[in-house]
């Protein structure tokens, strides 16, 4: 009877230890969570203005005097509240279209980024009289709220309301594409080779090894490896789309060869043999069989490979991406920004005006980063096969 | 067999790439994160209403921009480098040592240190000494040097509030903190007898100093939070942020524009940028670039770079700036001891 009162005993306190390790682990889930929930409101809660820009109507008027000096286009209490953006282009628009010349012109143009943070309620360096000014205008209804169309289709700028960012986007699918074409061929070879073909000795151990390393390094080494290679021996250009996509394939190569391993490993080895029993060569074997089989796994390790470059910015810096170039690349060579590099660079930005830009540019970064996981984890559910 | 051949593949496919120093169509500037903002702002104008392509600003630090700048004299390497510091002599030798001969300095104007602080205090009246008593890692005490034992403002100056020391500053990679050392720390420790006359510049690592990173944005959201923090950084984010903070007065001088370009506020610094003689005339637009930089319309008293944040140089050395650019004047070593 003691005996089973002490086994009762044991059995409840072995219920209580687990209730206690599963509401710990419930902890930290809801700890995680909880920072998680806490970034994505603060960034949305910052970001989601951007969605929208201030633009004021007004009458452009279009003479010699204008294009002389174009801030006198626009009636004169206003010249210091439109965005400089657009007044600096007027010699230029007269220039592409010369039937302007002598016309006033009604229209909507982008206004300065201090009346955009008045009009949005945050805070601003407008003076009184400006302040009476906006007020004027939006109770006449010439200053409202539209469409921040310019934040897809404009690059960088150093006026606040006229940056965008097509550029980085642009420059981030160049930089991902070369990635692509560099590191995933390179990779998945290696890893039939070291897989398949390689005998276990010690020089194919060292290189495993080696490999395993490579993927735990910080990314800033591969930026620095890149740099006495790419730029210094072979000479590409330097802030060049095409030095960044080498130097995200090093650092993304090390992923790829070992989630491509891990998904040759998973193919069971009667497949071989079967192949092998009907006389299929070792070539064969891989490119008819193996290959195909484990093709889901390969893609799954590439793109969350390309995933993680993408948010890369530390190599960037050190092959000179992070810089102000406001125009997107037409080529391979030119010299390209990329996302990461544009937000940190708004970031840093004194200007208040910056920090919803900041904030959307990030919500765009993730979206993306979101979009390309899901890809991942649906490539993985559809095609996965269990053995 | 196979790998081999790949690699073999890789490195040729590689080498297709490899580009020989030709004609650039588009000038490349590095440099200074503090002047980052200025350049970039004319380098846009530039690009936007004239017939050239907007020039690359990298932002690489004052360093590292030098370093980049003087690796050699051809086409791969920048043209312009800026610069929140005065060029060193180390720096100039590289630079003749690799070919380029002729480099012109250039100051565009000036950027102020700002000690500042949550803006529901009172009104902060602060000295050098004060500072770098505050935030040097040994102080005399008793003729003696010991380790900070200074918790408190008013334990280190009895006329400053009782409130705890706690200062966000920049981390020690930074160009903000060299100039800090240097107008703060080592202007007074080299004057006093306890440290020997020697310059000391060692700032202390028992927490009331917390380096706060690259981003001066950081700092000024610390001090938003945080009322009894001060912060150190660069003037155009006090002015930036005028509804939150409000900078502390230094040897009698608040930080203000007037005060900051007549010398009178202590902690401020020249904005330099350097041009590679050499490059005039093979890169599109050099001439046209700084003679844009240095006009009234950018660096003058209503210059569109004041409302970023740029403190402009008093007219006469304005002028000056220009006519030594005119004239191309070439740097020597002379210039900088």
């Amino acid at each position: 009877m003691d005996k089973e009162k002490r086994r009762q005993q044991r059995i409840n306190r072995r219920y209580r230890g687990e209730t206690i390790f599963r509401a710990c682990s419930m902890m930290a889930i809801v700890v995680a969570a909880a920072f998680l929930i806490f970034f994505l409101v603060d960034i949305i809660r910052t970001g989601y203005t951007a969605f929208q820009q201030t633009e004021i109507n007004v009458d452009v008027v279009y003479n010699q005097d204008t294009v002389d000096f174009p801030q006198t286009a626009v009636p004169d209490e206003l010249s210091d509240l439109v965005s400089r953006g657009f007044l600096r282009l007027i010699p230029n628009q007269v220039e592409a279209d010369p039937e302007l010349m002598g016309t006033t012109q009604n229209m909507w143009i982008l206004a300065e980024a201090e009346v955009d943070q008045y009009i949005k309620g945050k805070p601003n360096k407008l003076d009184e009289e400006e302040i009476a000014v906006v007020e004027k205008l939006r109770a006449e209804g010439k200053i409202k709220k539209f469409f921040n169309k310019g934040f897809f289709t404009n690059g960088d700028s150093k006026l606040p309301e006229m940056a965008g960012l097509k550029s980085a986007v642009i420059g981030t699918l160049y930089v991902l594409m070369l990635t692509m074409m560099f590191s995933i061929p390179v990779g998945v070879m290696t890893a039939i080779y070291l897989e398949e073909f390689a005998s276990d000795n010690w020089l194919t151990r060292i290189i495993e090894v080696n490999i395993n390393n490579l993927a735990a390094i910080p990314s800033i080494i591969f930026g620095l490896l890149g740099l006495a290679i790419f730029i210094n021996i072979f000479g590409v250009p330097r802030s060049s789309a095409l030095a960044g996509g080498l130097t995200l394939s090093l650092m993304t190569l090390p992923v790829i060869i070992i989630s491509t391993r891990a998904s040759l490993r998973s193919v069971p080895d009667t497949i071989r043999q079967g192949a092998q029993g009907v006389g299929a060569s070792p070539w064969q074997v891989v490119w008819h069989h193996i290959l195909p089989l484990s093709l889901p796994g390969i893609m799954t390790g590439s793109i969350i490979g390309l995933a993680h470059a993408m948010g890369e910015t530390a190599p960037l810096l050190i092959v000179g991406m992070l810089a102000y170039i406001p125009s997107a690349p037409t080529s391979i060579t030119e010299a390209a920004t990329v996302l990461p590099a544009q937000i940190y660079t708004w970031s840093s930005d004194s200007l208040r005006a910056y920090t919803e830009r900041t904030a959307l540019g990030i919500i765009v970064l993730l979206s993306i980063l979101l979009m390309l996981n899901a890809v991942a984890v649906v490539l993985r559910n559809k095609y996965e096969r269990k053995w | 067999m196979k790998k081999l051949t790949t690699l073999v593949l890789s490195i040729i496919a590689l080498a297709a790439f490899t580009f020989s120093a030709h004609a650039r169509d588009q000038i490349r500037i590095v440099g200074s994160s503090t002047v980052y903002p200025f350049a970039s702002y004319v380098a846009e104008e530039f690009g936007a209403t004239g017939k050239f392509k907007t020039p690359i600003i990298e932002s690489t630090g004052s360093g590292g921009g030098h370093k980049l700048f003087a690796a050699g004299s051809d086409l791969n390497t920048p043209d312009i480098t800026n610069s929140s510091r005065r060029m060193k002599g180390s720096e100039f030798e590289l630079n003749m040592k690799t070919g380029n001969k002729e480099i012109t300095e250039v100051i565009i104007g000036y950027d102020g240190i700002a000690i500042a602080f949550n803006k529901s205090n009172p009104d902060l009246a602060l000295t050098k000494k004060d500072l770098a008593m505050a935030v040097a890692e040994e102080v005399p005490v008793n003729g003696k040097l010991v380790a900070n034992p200074y918790k408190y403002w008013d334990e280190v100056n009895s006329s400053l509030p009782h409130k705890k020391i706690v200062i966000y500053g920049p981390p020690t990679s930074s160009g903000t903190r060299d100039a800090f050392e240097e107008m703060v720390m080592e202007e007074v420790t080299h004057k006093m007898d306890e440290y020997g006359k020697k310059a000391y510049k060692k700032i202390r690592q028992d927490g009331a100093y917390i380096p706060a990173g690259e981003n001066d944005n950081l700092i000024v959201q610390k001090l938003a939070k945080d009322k009894d923090a001060i912060g150190i950084f660069g003037y155009s984010f006090l002015e930036e942020n005028g509804d939150r903070i409000k900078g502390a007065s230094v040897d009698g001088f608040a930080p203000t524009p007037a005060n900051i370009s007549s010398g009178k506020y202590p902690i401020s610094r020249s904005l330099y940028f350097y041009v590679k003689l050499g490059h005039i005339g093979m890169v599109p637009g050099m001439q046209e670039y700084v003679d844009q930089f240095l006009s009234e319309k950018m660096i003058g008293d209503k210059g569109l770079l004041k409302k970023i944040g740029l403190i402009p140089l008093p007219k006469a050395d304005r002028d000056a700036m220009r006519a030594r650019w005119a004239k191309h004047q070439n740097l020597t070593l002379k210039d900088l001891k």
